[in-house]
Formats: C-alpha cells, sequence, structure tokens
C-alpha cells in the first residue's frame, strides 16, 4: 500500500464531523502553528515541503506565498478555488465532501501565514450541495474556536466564506475567479499586476486549489523536510489523481509521487487495469486540457525508461513525445475509442467556456469545434487536418489566459500522435461512421533511437 | 419580491463582503432569486435584484447571461442536465442522451408539454469517474444506466402528483 | 528643484527611445512613430482600462530589461505591457510577430460580414486597414458567420452587432463619461454582444461618443446613416461656444457644399478623438451657422478620406503623347453630344466639392 497523507483517515466513519476528525489528531497542525510558530516559520516549512500547486500549474507555493504585498493597513485575502472544472478532474470534491475539516484546517494554517483575516472558498456553482457541508463544518470549527476571533488564544481572527459560482469553466482562472467574486463576469484580468499585489478588490491575494491547500496540513504534521522525502526528485509528496474513463475502477487515489503509469492504470490499489478486457489505447493523465498521449509513450518515455506519475517523467520529452501531471486528471480511453471523438468533445468544451473576451480564443475555438465536427461525421478534408493545426497555433499563446492553450493543446497532441486516425476518418467516411479505427499501431513497443556514439 | 427570510438571506451574504463591495453578492443572490422566482431570471427579477444591491440592471444583466446555470428563459419543473463531455462520452453519455430523447419525446433544449421535465446537454460537472451522470437540481445522479433514468422520472412525476 | 526623472531606455524594432517609466510598449512605439507602431483595435489611451483583448498589438520582448534580460516567453500585448529600462522589443522585425498578427486578423474577420459597400464606416475603418495590411487574401472559414438578433438602440445611434469586434470600449466610454451605463457586453464567447438587453434606446448627453471610439462599422450615426460615403466629404474642423460645460465643442464638420452631413470629434493619427464632444454638438447643430469653422482638416490617418481632398496627390504625367509617338488622335465622336450625363454645359470645376447626380439635374 503506498503511504498516504491526505487520505490517511479517510476510511474512518464520521470522519467528516467535527469531533471525529478532532479525536483522529484533527487540528493539531493548526494548534502547532498557532501557538508555537510564527507565520514566518510556517512559510518556511512550506518551502522547504517543496509542494507545487494542485490546480494543474504546478507552481511551488511557498514562493507564490512569498510574493504577497504587505502594504500596511490594507487587508490580504485567501481564496480557496475550488471551480473545480477541468474535465477528467473531480479529486477536490472529494475532499471537500469528505473531509470539509481538513481543508478547514488548511485555509485555517495558510490564513495565519498570509495574514489573512478572511477567506473565501470559490466553489463551482454545480456542486450545489457541498456549500452546506463546508458550511456546517465551518459553523462547528467556529463553535469550537477555530475561527472567528482571537483563535485558540492566538490574538488572530479568522472568517471563512463559502461562495458558489454559477457555471463557468473560466472562473478556475485564478484572475476570472476574482472577478467573479467580485459579482462580475468572469473575464480573466491582464496580467500584471498579478493579485498577490492586485488581486481581490485591489487587496494583495493569494489564490490556491483545493487540495493544495488542504496539504498544508500534513506538511506541518510531519514537517517540510519530512514531506520531501515523500515522492521522487521535485515532485514532492503525495498527489491525489482522479481517474476516469474506461478503467475497472474509477475514483479519486491518493498516491505517492514514485509509482509507474504502468502501476497507476494496472495494479488492483488503484485503476484495477481496462475494464471489459480490452486493451489501453490512450491517456490524457492530466485532465482535457494536457497532451494526450496513445499507449506506448504513455507507459514508456522517448528513452525508454518506463513513465512515472511525476512532474517531469510526465512531461519527459516535452510535447512532442511527453504530456503533463496537470491537475491530476486521469482519463483513460480503451481500444474502442474514437479519438477524434474524444478530440470534439474537448474542442467543443473549450468553445462552450471561452469568455470571448480575447479575439484568438472567441474565434478560433468555435473555428475548431466546427472543422472536427466535419472531420468526426465523415465530411472532412484532408486539408482540415492543417487548417486545424494552424488554428490551433494561432491561438496558442496569444490569449489573454491560458484558456486559449488549453484548447489548443488536446487538438494538437491529437494530431500530433493520431494523425492516422484523422485522416483515416477522412479518407473513409462512411466506414468511420460505423466503426472505430480501432487500437492500430498506438500500443506497438517504440523503437528506441540507439544513443549516438561518442 | 423576496420574503422576510430571504431578505435577511440576501443581508447576511452582503455583511460577507468589506462595506462597499455589495456587487459581490450577485451571484449568490441571482442564484437565491431563480429558485424563488421560478427557476429562472426574467428582466424583472433582474432589475429587483439590482435595486437590492444599488447597482445598475445592466451590471447584472450582463452577469446573468455570462454563467451557464442561470436560464434566461423559463424552464420545466425538473430539468435534466445531461453530461456529454468526454469522459462521460467515453462511458456512454450518448445512448443516456438519445435514450431520455425517446423517453420524453423531447429534443435537446427542450421541454415536454406538460411543462415537467427540460432535457439538456452540459459540458463537464467533475463526476468523471461517475460516469454517466447529470444534474437534477441540487444533486447529481451518477453512474446511468437506462433503469436508473426511467426510475428518476418516475420519481418526478411521483413528486409532481 | 524638483528631481528629474530617470527615463527609461528602450528599443523596438532596433529603433531607440527614452521614455518615462510607466510607459506602455505601444505608446513607446508611439512617441517613435511610423511603421513600427503595433496597431491596436482596443486600446484607446482616453479610455481607463481599454486594451489587451484584440491582440493584434502583440509584440515580441526579445530582451527584458537591462537588470534581467531574458527574452519574455510568449508576445506580449504591447498596448498593456509597460517598458523597462533596457527592454528591446520586435515588432515588425519578427516574423513570428508577423505571422501571428495575421492569425489575429483572419479571427477578428472570421464572423465579420463584407459590407464594406454598404457600410458607412467604410473608408475610416480600422478594421479595413487592418486586414489590407496585416490580412492574408481570403478567408479558410467555410461556415455560417455568426448572426444576432437585431436590437434598437434609438434614433441616434445604429448598431451593428455582427460588425462588432468587441473591443469593449463603448462600454468604458460610457462607464466612463455618462452617468449611467445602459448597454454592455451580454453572452459569453462567441455569443458575446453589445446589447441593452431589454430593448431601449441609450440616452445620455455623452452617448455619442461611442460612434467615434467604435474601431468598426459595429456603431454608427444613425442621423448619417446612407447619406453619403466619408470620402465624398470635406471635413473642416469647427468650434462652438458650447452650454454643455464638459463638453470641448470642438469638433470636425463634415460637408458637402454648405450641407453638414455629420459631426464628429477630432481624431488623431491613431483614430483617437483628441476631445469628447455632446450630443448636443454631434446629432443637433447640423447648419454652418451654428458653427465657427477654422478650415480643412487634414485626416492624418492614411485614408481614402484625405484622398478626396485631393492632399498631396500629384498630376499624373500625360502619358498619351509618348503613347502614340507624336502622332495627333483625331476625334472620331464628341461624347458630349450624344451623352446624357456628360454635359458640356455644367463646368465641373465649379461644383463645390466632388460632383453629385443631384448636380446635374436642371
Amino acid at each position: 500500500m503506498g503511504r498516504k497523507l491526505l487520505f490517511d483517515k479517510a476510511h474512518i466513519e464520521n470522519i467528516r464531523y467535527y469531533d471525529v476528525y478532532r479525536a483522529n489528531g484533527g487540528y493539531d497542525s493548526a494548534e502547532k502553528a498557532l501557538k508555537s510558530m510564527t507565520p514566518e516559520l510556517v512559510l518556511e516549512e512550506v518551502k522547504k515541503s517543496g509542494l507545487r500547486g494542485r490546480g494543474g500549474a504546478g507552481f511551488p507555493t511557498g514562493l507564490k506565498w512569498s510574493f504577497i504585498a504587505k502594504p500596511e493597513g490594507v487587508p490580504r485575502y485567501l481564496v480557496c478555488n475550488a471551480d473545480e472544472s477541468e474535465p477528467g478532474t473531480f479529486k477536490d470534491r472529494y475532499l471537500m465532501e469528505f473531509l470539509p475539516h481538513l481543508l478547514i484546517e488548511g485555509l485555517l494554517i495558510s490564513s495565519y501565514t498570509l495574514g489573512a483575516n478572511s477567506c473565501y472558498i470559490y466553489i463551482r456553482g454545480e456542486y450545489a450541495w457541498i456549500p452546506d457541508i463546508l458550511e456546517e463544518a465551518i459553523a462547528d470549527a467556529k463553535k469550537n474556536g477555530w475561527l472567528g476571533k482571537n483563535i485558540q488564544g492566538s490574538g488572530f481572527d479568522l472568517e471563512i466564506y463559502v461562495q458558489r459560482g454559477a457555471g463557468a469553466y473560466i472562473c478556475g482562472e485564478e484572475t476570472a475567479l476574482i472577478e467573479s467574486l467580485e459579482g462580475k463576469r468572469g473575464n480573466p484580468r491582464i496580467k500584471p499586476p498579478f493579485p498577490a499585489v492586485k488581486g481581490l478588490w485591489d487587496c494583495p491575494t493569494v489564490v490556491n486549489n483545493v487540495e493544495t491547500l488542504a496539504t498544508v496540513v500534513p506538511i506541518l504534521r510531519i514537517g517540510g523536510e519530512e514531506y520531501a522525502k515523500y515522492g521522487i526528485g521535485k515532485s514532492t509528496g503525495t498527489k491525489l489523481i482522479s481517474a476516469c474513463g474506461n478503467i475497472n475502477k474509477p475514483g479519486v487515489y491518493e498516491i505517492e509521487m514514485n509509482i509507474s503509469v504502468e502501476e497507476f492504470i494496472y495494479s488492483e490499489e488503484y485503476c484495477g487495469g481496462i475494464a471489459n478486457g480490452k486493451r489501453l489505447k490512450a491517456c490524457i493523465p492530466g485532465g482535457s486540457s494536457v497532451p494526450i498521449l496513445p499507449a506506448n509513450l504513455l507507459l514508456k518515455t522517448a528513452k525508454g525508461e518506463p513513465r512515472m506519475m511525476t512532474y517531469e517523467s510526465l512531461s519527459d520529452g516535452g510535447f512532442a513525445t511527453g504530456t503533463m501531471l496537470g491537475s491530476g486528471g486521469f482519463i483513460v480511453l480503451d481500444e474502442d475509442q474514437c479519438i477524434v471523438k474524444n478530440t470534439l468533445t474537448f474542442a467543443r468544451f473549450y468553445h462552450h467556456e471561452s469568455c470571448g473576451q480575447c479575439s484568438p480564443c472567441r474565434e478560433g475555438t468555435g473555428w475548431m469545434e466546427r472543422v472536427l465536427k466535419n472531420i468526426e461525421k465523415g465530411k472532412g478534408k484532408m486539408s482540415d487536418i492543417d487548417l486545424l493545426w494552424d488554428i490551433q497555433r494561432k491561438i496558442e499563446g496569444n490569449t489573454i489566459c491560458p484558456l486559449g492553450d488549453a484548447a489548443a493543446w488536446p487538438v494538437a497532441a491529437a494530431i500530433r500522435h493520431f494523425r492516422d486516425e484523422f485522416e483515416w476518418h477522412v479518407l473513409n467516411p462512411e466506414e468511420s461512421q460505423v466503426r472505430n479505427f480501432g487500437l492500430a499501431h498506438y500500443a506497438d513497443p517504440l523503437e528506441i533511437a540507439a544513443p549516438a556514439a561518442v | 419580491m423576496f420574503s422576510e427570510e430571504k431578505l435577511n438571506k440576501v443581508k447576511e451574504i452582503i455583511a460577507r463582503y468589506p462595506q462597499g463591495k455589495q456587487k459581490s453578492a450577485l451571484l449568490p443572490v441571482l442564484h437565491l432569486a431563480q429558485e424563488e422566482f421560478g427557476g429562472w431570471l426574467s428582466a424583472e427579477t433582474m432589475d429587483y435584484v439590482a435595486s437590492l444591491l444599488q447597482i445598475t440592471p445592466i451590471e447584472v444583466y450582463e452577469v446573468a447571461t455570462f454563467y451557464s446555470m442561470f436560464n434566461m428563459k423559463p424552464v420545466g419543473k425538473h430539468v435534466f442536465e445531461v453530461c456529454h463531455t468526454g469522459p462521460c462520452m467515453l462511458r456512454g453519455s450518448d445512448n443516456i442522451i438519445d435514450y431520455i430523447k425517446k423517453k420524453l419525446n423531447i429534443g435537446v433544449g427542450e421541454t415536454t408539454q406538460d411543462g415537467l421535465f427540460t432535457l439538456k446537454t452540459v459540458e463537464c460537472l467533475g463526476a468523471c469517474g461517475y460516469a454517466p451522470m447529470m444534474q437534477l437540481g441540487k444533486h447529481f445522479r451518477e453512474h446511468l444506466t437506462p433503469e436508473k433514468v426511467d426510475e428518476i422520472i418516475n420519481e418526478c412525476r411521483a413528486k409532481a402528483n | 528643484m524638483a528631481e528629474e526623472k530617470k527615463l527609461f531606455k528602450v528599443k523596438i524594432d532596433g529603433i531607440p527611445v527614452e521614455v518615462e517609466p510607466g510607459t506602455t510598449i505601444l505608446n513607446a512605439a508611439r512617441q517613435i512613430g511610423g511603421d513600427i507602431v503595433p496597431p491596436a483595435m482596443c486600446y484607446y489611451s482616453k479610455l481607463q482600462g481599454s486594451g489587451g483583448k484584440c491582440r493584434t498589438c502583440l509584440v515580441k520582448v526579445s530582451k527584458g530589461s537591462e537588470a534581467d534580460p531574458r527574452p519574455m516567453p510568449k508576445l506580449v500585448a504591447s498596448c498593456r505591457t509597460t517598458v523597462m529600462d533596457g527592454m528591446e522589443v520586435a515588432n515588425i522585425t519578427s516574423p513570428e510577430v508577423l505571422e501571428a498578427r495575421k492569425g489575429v486578423v483572419e479571427f477578428l474577420l472570421l464572423n465579420h460580414p463584407l459590407d464594406c459597400p454598404v457600410c458607412d464606416q467604410a473608408g475610416e475603418c480600422h478594421l479595413q486597414d487592418l486586414g489590407y495590411e496585416h490580412g492574408a487574401d481570403g478567408t479558410r472559414y467555410e461556415f455560417k458567420r455568426r448572426e444576432f438578433e437585431k436590437i434598437d438602440i434609438g434614433d441616434k445611434i445604429q448598431l451593428h452587432m455582427t460588425r462588432c469586434i468587441l473591443c469593449y470600449r463603448c462600454v468604458f466610454t460610457a462607464d466612463q463619461l455618462t452617468e449611467t451605463r445602459q448597454h454592455g457586453i451580454l453572452g459569453r464567447g462567441e455569443a458575446s454582444e453589445i446589447s441593452t438587453y431589454i430593448h431601449k434606446s441609450l440616452d445620455n448627453e455623452f452617448i455619442g461618443n461611442v460612434i467615434d471610439v467604435c474601431p468598426v462599422g459595429a456603431l454608427t450615426d444613425k442621423t448619417f446613416r446612407f447619406k453619403n460615403r466619408v470620402w465624398f466629404l470635406k471635413p473642416v474642423d469647427a468650434h462652438r461656444d458650447c452650454e454643455n460645460p464638459k463638453c470641448c465643442g470642438k469638433t470636425v464638420l463634415w460637408l458637402r457644399g454648405d450641407e453638414v452631413f455629420r459631426v464628429t470629434a477630432r481624431k488623431d493619427k491613431y483614430g483617437e478623438v483628441e476631445a469628447f464632444i455632446c450630443d448636443t454638438c454631434r446629432f443637433d447643430k447640423k447648419e454652418t451657422k451654428d458653427w465657427i469653422v477654422e478650415g480643412p482638416r487634414k485626416v492624418d490617418r492614411h485614408s481614402v478620406i484625405s484622398q478626396g481632398q485631393y492632399v498631396g496627390v500629384h498630376k499624373p504625367k500625360d502619358a498619351l503623347p509618348e503613347v502614340l509617338d507624336g502622332r495627333q488622335p483625331k476625334l472620331m465622336m464628341n461624347i458630349h453630344n450624344i451623352s446624357q450625363v456628360n454635359r458640356p454645359e455644367i463646368d465641373l470645376s465649379r461644383i463645390e466639392g466632388p460632383a453629385h447626380s443631384d448636380d446635374f439635374k436642371n
């Protein structure tokens, strides 16, 4: 069994309620921070842990916190990004639904470190029942002296509020989230200024993902140095992976970042293999926006090494032969799945979710969807594939926020690795409507280039 | 107009933000208003929300039309919002949508004649591991099968009677 | 003595310029002037918060600053990126920038109706210029162009949503110049539109300025609609003692003969108004006697309008004798004898401004 830090007590019945959580060591980390550590010391521990943002970008959390501006007399805010909306990702929901106090404890420690006295949890609107769970937990924490004024006699005050979004993927982007929290359209802001300087209501603000903030609790419990011993290299600690698609056991798993992709997919402890005895065709390991990889490149890097569930190993080879860990939304496709159709649903998703503020994304996402739809329906032309490639290239990097990149990458990777399948759709317009391209050569062992003679 | 109880709720929401930042309450208050006034936001409802928050009506229209959960037109009593993004598609959401269409004899975006059901397709709701799924009111209905869809339809009909 | 402010040294396309800290790359480029100034469809120096959206002004920062010379990883919007000391920027010298700009122009034109022949903005349209300079020859878009339900926003301003490029300038204008904003951006993504939601007329003494700030023909002057092409009119600077204290009263009258076809604010060479004017000046003062005419207005932006004024146009060399190699052409037929239109009794040089079919009516 892999070591667990977030879900170590998840099996305990009623752990979502305060009394059980507290009785099992809950709020010990917060107590330690408030009573025996300065904010600077907590920040030091978080830096030492090597914790990286779990929302997708993987930016070092301690470093992000150290950027927060501290002008005299201006409030600072911590905002918890619970707008989990990237297709394939559903890990934060599990944390909030089943371990709400773990999140609240994490928010308390983080707010203390940042010097924030108000904290907002911005949760996606569709998770409509979760605010009740969180608000109940917040009320219980308050009743027990973990929130409110002068928490546990430390002199530190904190209020946590839950705010529901209303259906907009873009609000997962931190500046769009702030706009939405201010009661506006979720249009991302043009950076700089960054939220750490000018965020919520123009005050210094840190926005972190749910899992990132919850992870601060075990970091304080075992210490930053100890936490950094989990995982490999710069991928320290554990990561929540939400696995879905054609696997036997979809669900949310906590993994230590030292196992291979193969183990994650095939072991009984995690996904339990491909469903219905089928073969693995492809996988999108970090949420819909990261590049899709065919089975052969997924399990082994281009160098022939086993691919590991770490930030570095998954991105080994860059976009040419690698992908990204992203948010940990692990989508598995079996041999019966159509890459064109899957790519089309993602293109449709990003088209639907584009805020419309900047022209490449507003115009380009819809265009890609329409061209893909033609190909999928057997009405495509060979030149459409090159056109798609060119459209995504003109979106990527040219937009205000990363949604443009997120829309471009899945299309680019699908064409890069599965061009045969796209061409087959164009050349076989009728057949492609009744059968799938199948596994083809996508799981064949890769030829490893011999190392160049020295 | 909101009841006394709802007005207190609005006050409580506004109190979450610093003085003068009551516009931040817009999304929560629009949710409240949609629940309270028939499941959608009419121009009158939005103007009322604007007056409650002391902002201009256009600020409310701009926001309400941006977010997909706010209905700008009346909808059926029960709205089936079936996800059809990648992970749900991989687990057969297209079949579920087709089944509901046939069963209720409506297309996507349509409402049954009795005003009881509306069928919508939506993009990823964050329940990919429990696919196929749909949102029904406040909750998710997951691991959908034709049999489960039948049960849900019966349950909704029973509630209406 | 006040301490002298340190200026930042910046190079754009290899041309050095010294600017005050806080200046954007675009404005630094404007200080240099000429071809290296990036085009801007959404940025408007007089409107706070504008810019960053259209992406036509993307440039490459090849050197971040003297202190941190690393290049910026992505192209940046020059209108919203401030310069650093020692920064080096590539605009027209960067193939990457020109390629990206071509892409942006294609995106902007993707759903834009090619109705220039019936659009009142034609001749002074920034999208026309942009398409001409940076666009591709044709579109690769094979789908139906987007349409919107038409809405009426009153008897002074005409809204053509299909032409809108969502620059947000009119929204900033209403926010910053009028008491209450009545229109805004509704919907999301591709379906975003300028609208009032519930149909109503825009009514405010400064709202007419949205016409001047609109880079395309989405918001045009309804009182001028289909009345004339701008390049057939003669722009003159004029002013009046406007009773509205917030109005500068300095305008451009667009004349044909003595007739005032429309009134606009005065625009600089980047197409930005110099000072905003009130709706009374714009819509209600349509007679020359309302105004003190200062003299002809030279339209600085390269435009067909300037050509209409025959400014700087040289009489072409008469090539006929050369072609005929000294032979004298013989008149076979005098066209004036048979033409209904060309009337020898009418002296074209006596007509004020360009000729009009009405001039030939007896």
